[in-house]
């Protein structure tokens, strides 16, 4: 499975997670975005990029409780809580913000 | 002869036995979790210098960096990538692996 | 697997109750899949709200040792993810002395802060143990 941009082929998983990390880059975070119906404003960025990072530093993807508290640390107590994140990515900021930024799935999502 | 070990020396007896039976001239590659023979202040590093006055002791390098060793290795032995594997294995007519 | 997990009760009676769990990790990285086995759990029990400890003795003292890298033999380090472990409230990160000596190590080869118990303080610490998860 995969998708396409303007000639560069980028595989995916069949829940639709880009395979391999090193594929990343803008359009398909922005094609990713589009297939979870979330529209990427910088806020939505903000958080793609924490992630990224995050993975950088730890090579996991972090579980929402985790991702909360660290956002918070870094970006700000009104970003780092639930109702923020919820808003930005609605159908949980782990998992779409995480197939948005190329990570896999978080470990310890249940 | 070569005799490749790839047991941890603390874990496994697959190194004690492989030193009982290393006759003079052989050579000794450790490989994977076998590295951490050659490296310092481990509890075999007395047994792995008695063995280098006779044989040659070899050590794959990637798996020493891997496991964040390869600062540590004992004086003397020879480091060697996945070529010089290769190259050892061509050079024995025999290999002992001492799984 | 009861044995190893020394009967985690899952009846709805004990749900809020929280327990002493226990991993012991006896392993060096990358020989063997048990490390990394270990790390996904600890990562899915922070899920649970328990009392966490990590024990690292025997080859585990390996599996935080610092400066891995894995490019050479084409695996993925997970070393970095111990540091993580901190953000997933497990902050009891307990190394054996002993076998830390037996491997010509110290504290400051470790990638982690980690308390340094004696071989008969490790053994106490078991003890105490609701659960003992074994790798």
């Amino acid at each position: 499975m995969g998708f396409e941009i303007n000639g560069k082929t980028y595989e995916t998983d069949e829940e639709g997670y880009l395979v391999n990390l090193a594929e990343w880059d803008e359009e398909a975070a922005k094609y990713l975005a589009k297939e979870e119906k979330v529209e990427m404003t910088e806020s939505h960025w903000e958080v793609v990029n924490f992630l990224r990072e995050y993975y950088n530093d730890y090579q996991i993807a972090p579980a929402v409780r985790v991702l909360t508290k660290a956002i918070g640390k870094k970006l700000g107590p009104e970003k780092g809580n639930s109702k923020y994140l919820y808003e930005l990515f609605p159908y949980g900021p782990a998992k779409q913000a995480c197939k948005i930024a190329g990570l896999p799935k978080p470990t310890g999502c249940i | 002869m070569l005799h490749i070990v790839n047991k941890s020396p603390l874990e496994k007896n697959a190194l004690d036995s492989c030193l009982t039976h290393a006759q003079a001239g052989s050579t000794i590659l450790l490989i994977e979790d076998g590295v951490y023979a050659v490296t310092k202040g481990n509890k075999v590093e007395p047994a792995m210098k008695k063995v280098m006055e006779s044989c040659t002791v070899c050590a794959l390098w990637p798996d020493l960096e891997a496991r964040g060793m390869q600062d540590t290795v004992i004086d003397g032995v020879k480091q060697v990538d996945y070529n010089g594997f290769v190259d050892l294995v061509a050079e024995n007519a025999t290999v002992q692996s001492w799984l | 697997m009861t044995e190893s997990t020394g009967g985690i009760d899952m009846d709805e009676d004990s749900s809020g109750t929280v327990k002493k769990f226990a991993f012991i990790n006896r392993k060096a990285p990358y020989g063997t899949v048990y490390a990394l086995e270990s790390l996904e759990v600890v990562l899915i029990s922070a899920a649970f709200d328990q009392d966490v400890s990590l024990m690292f003795i025997d080859d585990g003292v390996y599996q935080i040792k610092k400066g891995q890298g894995t490019k050479g033999i084409g695996m993925k380090n997970f070393s970095p993810t111990y540091r993580a472990l901190e953000g997933y409230d497990i902050e009891k990160l307990y190394v054996e002395k002993e076998s830390l000596e037996e491997r010509g190590l110290t504290e400051a080869d470790l990638l982690v802060d980690v308390e340094v118990l004696s071989r008969a303080d490790m053994a106490a610490l078991m003890e105490e143990q609701d659960v003992i998860l074994s790798f």
